[in-house]
């Protein structure tokens, strides 16, 4: 593909100071088993380009799944078209943005390896299905996967080339159970919640096979298990909840693009403002947080983002001071401060925004062993259910599919619908242990959604299991 | 491409499909298409524009009751994407040889074609955005603004044909008076009239007057509200979340499942159907039935039915009533109240108003319990009076109280809010629905 790309690419004319073509061609592979009836599997090719145009200060793109060299010129004239159209009310003056001429490549793990055949999966999907479906209560289950494949090509006028090849796996297992005017669903990890790139292998990090049996024993033990009790006390949260709490209180109010208001008649705005950077205290001495682009099996890893800056690992929180921002090259321009390279688009028909990728939180020294005896009264919460928080990112509420009681050191009664709501803005100041390396998880999701026109993007969190004092604590009402 | 031209290709391309069925196959496809122009605003000035000119062709191969679905982006002609789908086909018919049987298959036998074009003259995106950001001037303005045809096509073996096609515009654009205070406001249809136009944007310049008064933190507590029509949309949102989904209904997974049980009930005063008549998203899905003008879901607050897809039909032996796999309303209707919109304040007396809800989620489903932000123009009212913007608040409740024992009253007037979400695709979803006076509201933080 990338030869006849390059060919077309510099055939096109465009009269403009400079234009860029993008092109995806992303490939999935979807099957599922639910309750123990294999659904017709569903493939899917996504290929398409786009092709952005500077011109007289102004900006414009345009969008194809025409990749004939005909159908790339009509879309680079009406990218120069806006570009021309909007120089005189642009935001940004991109005759001050130094054009972009990366060059490199990126693969994930496993990028060239021999995929599962459909039988394969097939196979161990049923299994799954069949060990979860195991009792009358038991009223709804499935075990699913998307297989991906993702190639990325960039080409600019100013002479750059990025061929970026990816690979994702994405396993999924939901069990329901019903009884008593209650229903309870337990999931491996959330909904999609085991997300990363590579092969199949990554079946083995996160003992896939044995699950189906696992989740649903789980599901039955909430059917029968109490409220949360409510209250001031302090929670443990395991990795598939602590990636939620990062996204949402962390990720998105240290996106750029939001401090600078692009996303305040959508997504939101922050917290956070520039004056921030360098001083502010966002959380204890314990929290580390890292953007990182790096880490080969994480979902949002990559070598360029896509207005070609090269990724590289940085820290965003250090010590609980806030350093940087999370910021593309354009939105470092405008507000002049240092960011990372997370300009990214979630497809060939949407253009790069200002994306959190893989931020992780940096583990500490603790055990799991410690952490849970040094709690007195506390509540172990696993596995985000409820995700809610205000459009400054401040004011927050998150809910759990498992809770157990922590009681004088010891994990105790287990609890369903486990609560807990907080501000951003303290919450991170009363971070009091932080989980050693072997109670992280690499973990993402697939649905991060943002932007207008809106995208929805693959996002990555590597996490450890953390401690947190005096929080508010509550259960439902069912 | 043009409109007809597009229209054309889509049967040409069925007819390819027709004559590419081998002895005991069967088709059905779906093109999902649109030239959408996007322009993004921020600080009263263009921060991102292009156009999106894309078309996604799934095409479903049935032998038997084995069968497998393909999606592919195509280019539009024909010539070039002659071996794109000869390519599909051939996958699918490699897939599909060794499937077993899916006793849950199940697609329209009955030939219903149909023909919607909507294709009125919209002005140029650049002249409009000129339009909008010079009426701004002055003001912090944010926003996006999104218009070009949307075009949605079914066709089958069988000989089934449809066809929606629609031109529209959906501008939605908050001016900031400082920090998280805002007004949003939205123009959307099928033809832009600048003295409608005008007289939203002064609308919102009123509005947004009312902010500059210091705002209020209110504690946490329980309030009288008054739920605007947009705030409604996010309520009704949650319902559409699985709520009216025949599937998750069986299976105990809806938030209303209690209602199915007899064991809840909403207000006398609730009523909710899927009014696919009065709606802007086809009468067809995507396995060829076509949809009734009306499914009534709620009457007198009681659940009547359910959002039936054809394969929940076969797995739970009911009637399919023309849903899409996710069993979610398209054209949500609720039926409106007595209480006239220009009462709404002296019926909320003193308590909150709320022109956004922002960000909501389940605390406990199966209570129909929902937690959500305040976003917005939201007010504090005294006697009937605004008095003061309102710092954003939580707040977390049951639906079932909210629309239930707590609903005050509906407004008698009501809003066609048209969905401008555009992930992935410009939303053909909309719902019709009334404000809502609420006598108690739990607030939380």
């Amino acid at each position: 593909m990338v030869e006849n790309l390059r060919l077309d690419f510099r055939r096109l004319n465009c009269p403009a100071d400079f234009w860029s073509l993008r092109v995806v061609d992303e490939r999935a592979d979807c099957y599922s088993v639910r309750k123990n009836v294999p659904q017709p599997p569903s493939q899917s090719v996504d290929r398409g380009a786009m092709l952005t145009a500077h011109a007289g200060g102004g900006s414009g793109y345009a969008a194809t799944s025409d990749l004939s060299r005909d159908g790339l010129q009509r879309a680079l004239d009406r990218a120069a078209d806006w570009a021309r159209a909007s120089a005189p009310r642009s935001l940004i003056d991109f005759r001050t943005l130094p054009a972009p001429a990366p060059h490199g490549e990126y693969a994930s793990p496993d990028a060239d390896s021999t995929r599962w055949s459909r039988r394969d999966w097939y196979e161990l999907l049923s299994e799954e299905s069949r060990t979860a479906g195991c009792d009358s209560r038991i009223v709804d289950w499935e075990a699913s996967v998307e297989s991906r494949t993702a190639e990325h090509v960039y080409l600019t006028s100013a002479g750059g080339e990025v061929v970026q090849r990816y690979r994702f796996v994405m396993p999924n297992l939901s069990v329901t159970a019903h009884a008593g005017g209650d229903t309870q669903i337990r999931t491996l990890n959330g909904y999609r919640g085991l997300a990363q790139q590579g092969g199949e292998s990554m079946l083995e990090r996160f003992d896939f096979v044995g699950s189906g049996r696992r989740v649903a024993h789980e599901a039955l033990q909430l059917l029968r298990a109490p409220n949360c009790p409510g209250g001031t006390m302090d929670v443990l949260l395991l990795p598939d909840q602590m990636v939620l709490q990062i996204h949402e209180s962390i990720g998105h109010p240290l996106e750029l693009d939001r401090i600078l208001g692009d996303e305040r008649n959508f997504a939101g705005t922050s917290f956070v403002t520039l004056d921030m950077f360098g001083t502010y205290r966002y959380g204890s001495d314990l929290l580390n947080v890292t953007f990182d682009p790096t880490r080969p099996e994480e979902l949002a890893s990559y070598g360029f983002d896509d207005d070609g800056a090269r990724a590289e690992k940085a820290h965003v929180i250090r010590n609980g001071i806030l350093e940087r921002p999370l910021g593309g090259a354009i939105s470092q321009a405008r507000a002049r401060v240092a960011g990372v390279a997370n300009s990214r688009a979630d497809n060939w028909n949407r253009p790069p925004i200002d994306r959190m990728a893989n931020l992780n939180l940096e583990p500490g020294d603790s055990s799991l062993e410690s952490m849970i005896s040094g709690i007195e009264r506390g509540v172990l919460m696993a596995t985000n259910s409820s995700w809610s928080i205000d459009d400054s990112r401040n004011k927050f509420q998150f809910g759990c599919e498992w809770g157990q009681l922590i009681e004088n050191g010891r994990l105790t009664t287990v609890v369903k619908n486990p609560n807990y709501r907080g501000i951003s803005a303290n919450f991170w100041r009363s971070l009091a242990r932080v989980g050693n390396e072997s109670t992280v998880k690499v973990l993402g999701t697939p649905y991060c959604g943002k932007g207008e026109p809106s995208q929805v993007i693959r996002v990555g969190h590597a996490s450890p299991a953390c401690v947190f004092t005096a929080v508010d604590v509550f259960g439902g009402d069912s | 491409m043009g409109a007809a031209v597009m229209e054309h290709y889509f049967y040409e391309l069925a007819a390819l499909l027709d004559r590419s069925m081998a002895a005991g196959e069967v088709y059905t496809c779906t093109l999902d298409a649109e030239v959408s122009d996007f322009v993004r605003m921020n600080h009263g000035k263009v921060r991102q524009s292009g156009t999106v000119t894309q078309q996604y062709l799934r095409l479903h191969l049935i032998r038997g009751r084995k069968h497998a679905e393909h999606c592919c982006t195509v280019s539009g002609d024909l010539v070039r994407d002659r071996d794109l789908v000869k390519a599909s086909l051939s996958t699918l018919r490699d897939t599909v040889s060794d499937l077993p049987d899916d006793p849950h298959l199940n697609y329209a036998t009955d030939v219903e074609s149909s023909r919607i074009v909507k294709n009125s003259a919209l002005p140029a995106s650049e002249q409009v955005v000129t339009e909008v950001l010079d009426a701004a001037r002055g003001l912090d303005l944010v926003g996006i603004y999104a218009a070009g045809p949307v075009y949605r096509g079914f066709a089958n073996s069988l000989g089934q044909r449809n066809w929606h096609e629609v031109a529209s515009f959906n501008l939605q654009w908050s001016l900031y008076h400082r920090d998280d205070k805002a007004v949003k406001t939205a123009y959307g249809g099928f033809a832009w009239v600048a003295a409608d136009f005008a007289a939203k944007m002064l609308g919102a310049r009123d509005r947004l007057s009312l902010l500059a008064q210091p705002a209020r933190s209110l504690e946490p507590g329980s309030y009288r509200a008054y739920l605007t029509p947009s705030a409604m949309e996010e309520i009704a949102g949650m319902l559409c979340w699985g709520g009216f989904s025949g599937r998750a209904l069986a299976t105990r997974q809806s938030c209303l499942f209690r209602m199915k049980d007899g064991t809840a009930e909403l207000d006398r005063s609730v009523s909710f159907a899927e009014n696919t008549a009065d709606g802007v998203a086809p009468a067809f899905q995507d396995e060829g039935f076509a949809r009734p003008g009306s499914v009534p879901l709620v009457e007198e607050g009681r659940l009547v039915g359910s959002l039936v897809s054809p394969r929940t039909a076969k797995e739970f032996d009911l009637a399919t009533n023309g849903a899409n796999a996710s069993e979610m309303p398209d054209s949500l209707d609720m039926a409106a109240g007595e209480l006239r919109t220009s009462d709404a304040l002296a019926a909320l007396d003193t308590g909150l108003f709320i022109g956004n809800l922002w960000y909501l989620n389940f605390s406990d489903r199966p209570a129909c319990r929902v937690t959500g932000m305040t976003r917005f123009a939201s007010f504090w009212v005294d006697k009937g009076k605004i008095v003061a913007p309102v710092n954003v608040m939580r707040f977390d409740d049951s639906m079932f109280r909210v629309l239930g024992d707590r609903l005050a009253g509906l407004t008698s007037e009501r809003d066609l809010v048209v969905n401008g979400e555009t992930y992935r695709s410009r939303s053909v979803r909309s719902m019709r629905l009334p404000g809502a006076v609420v006598s108690e509201m739990a607030f939380t933080l």
